[in-house]
């Protein structure tokens, strides 16, 4: 098994459109990953400096509103937080706007893949009046900058994002042996944060961990809080005082540089290198993927002191990761994505979408499919399981989409048949071309083609 | 397009006998035959108003702003009366169909968080907001009940059900979701579906539940179904999609489904409770009545456990509602439930009685009234109830739920 331009673009990139050439090698899709994101000038994310500032403001005019219910001021005051909440719900339906843009605007796409996977491995949900709509800041300012560097930077960035403080209850820790913690009562350590960084971020649930080092280590984490309308702000006053043990290791400061040790020791762990390599396998080649090839990645993972362009490198390099034999179903959101690339569609024709479109035709619909955007179930988040994703409603969902998104988004509709030969090259299965030969007209046609196994699977 | 159109299609170019895709449908066999039906009442519904104690001596000084100063006619038994939005439910309480449990909770208490409140009264596995599990209790019940298949359990509508989620086999789906393809395109996609089983049997099941939706009026000679689709619905936008959900729910509990969750959204009263209390429990009222009417003889072995993730503050606040509180009120319904009456102790509304001085006082895990439902319905064992569904569960001395 080995390099194939085709299924390297489905498996390991956002999927073939007829505006980008195929790869020559696998080095190529690794190559645009590490370029960085094109679109970032273009078409900007918010930032989390605008979600903490606009919060910041948010909670002053929810707060002179309190104060003065009932008075011009006080309903001034209302009304302008209302205001600000529905502008920053639109700027989120841009957000994503902005991502399709780049879903359907990078060549290969594996880059995108990658901020995907991340900022899925490091889950938040947004939580509050305006946090809730800080998604795709987080993930701009705290995991894309990293996909191809290093992960202990990534794990690093990620425990000072405000979002991530906020979702995993960092800010309710407080040493009670701290400055703050003996002057009041009721005040406690908050385990929260500590828990996901073992179970989920680095060593995984089956890792050499016990709870004491869940303890410890949220011992250590305390003082990682944020100021309102600034984001992240360590606090001094809320420390535990050190020294905490995790892993047998001792770390005695009582300052950011000790937890960034803690994460550093705690990224280079070989049941990191194991996990992170596992959980990346299973999502791009097969949710039961061979021994062989996360043996690979973890040992280059570990050769290369926690370097994330290694770990995918190491993942397209190997033999095991080209089964031609299409497995993983696409995510919703990858579903939507490669259909739209499939399409023709782009970058400056998905800019264009008005936010009503971007509700309407991508957002809702995803939701349906059981992806509601940037709201994950839980700190796990979303499944890898292909049967999770392929339910009765949501196939049907699926099947709908595929059968009335296309026309409303693009007039020229392609032949099916191009579009059979875009996707599947000689490799579409005889029912497929025979299904598409016998629909009733081009709109069935390309429906069925992006509602086949052919394209939804990997 | 019917799933009659895709069975046959499905027939092209292999043997009936060899086709798999028949398997699920035809051979669909429910493991039981008492139903389950979980409600999950999302915003927290104020107990004390919807099932009002008004023979605690505190009650009506309590409560005057909400209730006014005399007890409505809608009494149930000697203490407690119903929210006149709730009176079409009591000739259910005179037959025996209806019971209230008061002063219940999950373990969770004090940080009255809805997100928390909700995640762990449906994972049901303790009181810690730290530690939810990821799947919700029925599906654990799910992952150890024998002869369980997909269509066993149902999670109805937009909302996620975290009760129902989790790796025991269940089925999901939101009512008015149909499948835009012409009979001609339902063909061919079953052809491009025929050789991957995982898309095949999905596509197949929603068919199959999509044609149950379009011919549930028109089966020959099924009054109640007719008569579900005649009677009043509950009203407004959220009453129509809560009237579709319990009108699906009905449907396949009428087939081999045993176990069904839902939930109602918008009880969370915190200023002027009066009207937005009103018409949502003449939504519950109208939908519990739907079912029962929809359900026919089957409502006799169904038990429908109205839950929601606390109650109320036991005062009014300065802007005629209520806030997050503690010890809420559950209600079952059903043919087989032990009705008539109201389950546990009364704590009592006096300041000292109160939870915090602030909320009333829960008695009762409202889990040991769902394990209760569990051990008469399925058998369950008290082991398998503690342990497995409700780890940690003392569930003390069994209230006996249901008959």
């Amino acid at each position: 098994m080995a390099f194939d331009p085709l299924t390297a673009v489905h498996r390991f990139g956002m999927g073939p459109s007829p505006l980008h050439a195929l790869p020559r090698r696998a080095t190529d899709l690794l190559e645009e990953a590490a370029a960085g994101d094109p679109f970032a000038d273009t078409h900007p994310f918010t930032t989390t400096a605008d979600i903490v500032s606009t919060e910041g403001t948010f909670r002053d005019a929810r707060g002179i509103a309190a104060k003065n219910a009932g008075t011009v001021t006080g309903d001034a005051a209302k009304e302008l937080s209302r205001e600000m909440i529905r502008d920053m719900r639109d700027q989120s339906f841009g957000d994503f706007r902005a991502l399709i843009v780049r879903h359907v605007g990078q060549p290969l796409g594996l880059g995108e893949r990658l901020v995907t996977f991340w900022t899925d491995h490091f889950t938040v949900v947004g939580m509050g009046g305006i946090g809730q709509y800080g998604g795709a800041a987080y993930s701009a300012d705290a995991i894309r900058p990293y996909i191809a560097g290093s992960f202990a930077e990534m794990a690093k960035a990620v425990i000072r994002a405000p979002l991530m403080l906020v979702y995993l209850d960092q800010i309710l820790s407080t040493g009670p042996n701290s400055v703050t913690g003996k002057r009041r009562a009721g005040r406690g350590i908050n385990e929260n944060l500590a828990r996901e960084l073992l179970e989920l971020h680095t060593l995984g649930v089956g890792g050499p961990y016990d709870q004491r080092d869940v303890r410890e280590l949220a011992a250590l984490l305390t003082g990682l809080s944020t100021q309102r309308g600034e984001g992240f702000r360590w606090r001094p006053g809320i420390v535990e005082p050190g020294p905490e043990t995790v892993l047998g290791r001792v770390y005695a400061g009582d300052d950011l540089s000790a937890i960034d040790a803690a994460i550093e020791d705690l990224a280079r762990h070989p049941s990191t290198a194991r996990h992170l390599a596992h959980k990346l396998a299973v999502h791009f080649v097969s949710d039961a993927p061979p021994e062989a090839l996360i043996r690979h990645m973890a040992a280059r993972y570990v050769a290369s002191d926690g370097d994330l362009g290694a770990l995918s490198a190491a993942m397209l390099e190997h033999p095991a990761a080209w089964d031609p034999a299409r497995v993983n179903v696409k995510w919703p959101v990858d579903y939507m994505s490669s259909a739209l690339r499939a399409l023709g569609l782009t970058p400056e024709r998905m800019a264009r979408t008005s936010l009503k479109d971007v509700r309407n035709l991508l957002l809702n619909p995803m939701g349906r499919m059981g992806q509601r955007w940037e709201r994950a179930p839980d700190p796990a988040g979303w499944e890898e399981a292909d049967f999770a994703w392929i339910t009765p409603q949501a196939v049907a969902e699926r099947v709908n989409w595929a059968m009335r998104a296309p026309v409303r988004l693009t007039q020229a509709l392609p032949d099916p048949r191009d579009l059979l030969g875009l996707i599947a090259g000689d490799t579409a299965p005889g029912e497929l071309s025979f299904a598409i030969s016998a629909a009733q007209d081009r709109r069935e046609g390309v429906g069925l083609v992006l509602a086949s196994p052919s394209f939804q699977r990997r | 397009m019917d799933r009659r159109t895709f069975l046959t299609s499905g027939l092209i170019g292999c043997s009936a006998a060899a086709s798999p895709l028949l398997t699920p449908i035809t051979l669909a066999s429910a493991p039981w035959e008492g139903r389950l039906v979980v409600i999950i009442l999302r915003g927290a519904l104020d107990g004390l108003d919807a099932v009002r104690p008004w023979g605690d001596p505190d009650f009506a000084a309590m409560r005057e702003e909400l209730t006014g100063r005399d007890p409505e006619p809608h009494a149930i038994g000697n203490f407690f009366g119903l929210h006149p939005a709730l009176a079409p439910l009591a000739p259910l309480w005179q037959a025996g169909e209806l019971a209230v449990a008061h002063a219940v909770s999950t373990p969770y208490r004090d940080k009255r968080s809805h997100f928390d409140g909700q995640a762990l009264l449906e994972a049901g596995n303790g009181g810690d907001p730290f530690n939810i599990a990821r799947d919700g209790w029925l599906n654990r019940l799910l992952q150890i009940a024998p002869g369980v298949e997909t269509r066993t359990a149902f999670a109805v509508g937009r909302d996620r059900l975290h009760v129902l989620a989790g790796d025991g086999p269940h089925a999901t789906w939101t009512p008015n979701t149909a499948l835009n393809l012409s009979p001609q395109g339902a063909q061919l996609l079953e052809l491009i579906y025929h050789d991957d089983p995982l898309f095949r049997d999905a596509a197949l099941q929603a068919m199959d539940i999509i044609e149950g939706i379009e011919t549930a009026g028109a089966m020959e000679g099924d009054a109640d179904i007719e008569e579900m689709g005649m009677m009043a619905s509950p009203g407004g936008a959220s009453g129509r999609v809560t009237g579709e959900v319990a009108r699906f729910v009905v449907e396949q509990l009428r087939r081999d489904t045993r176990i069904a969750a839902f939930s109602i959204n918008g009880w969370d009263t915190h200023a002027a409770q009066g009207r937005q209390i009103t018409r949502k429990l003449d939504e519950l009222a109208q939908t519990l009545l739907l079912m029962k009417a929809g359900l026919g003889a089957a409502w006799g072995q169904t038990a429908v456990l109205v839950m929601t993730e606390f109650g109320r503050t036991a005062r009014v606040n300065g802007t005629k509602g209520t806030d997050h509180g503690t010890g809420g009120v559950m209600l079952a319904a059903g043919g087989a439930v032990r009705g008539g009456q109201a389950y546990g102790r009364w704590p009592g509304l006096g300041d000292a009685e109160l939870y915090n001085r602030r909320d009333l006082m829960p008695v009762r895990d409202i889990r040991a009234y769902a394990g209760s439902a569990m051990r008469t319905l399925f058998g369950t064992s008290l082991a398998e109830i503690e342990r497995t569904i409700f780890p940690g569960l003392d569930m003390g001395e069994d209230p006996r739920l249901l008959l």
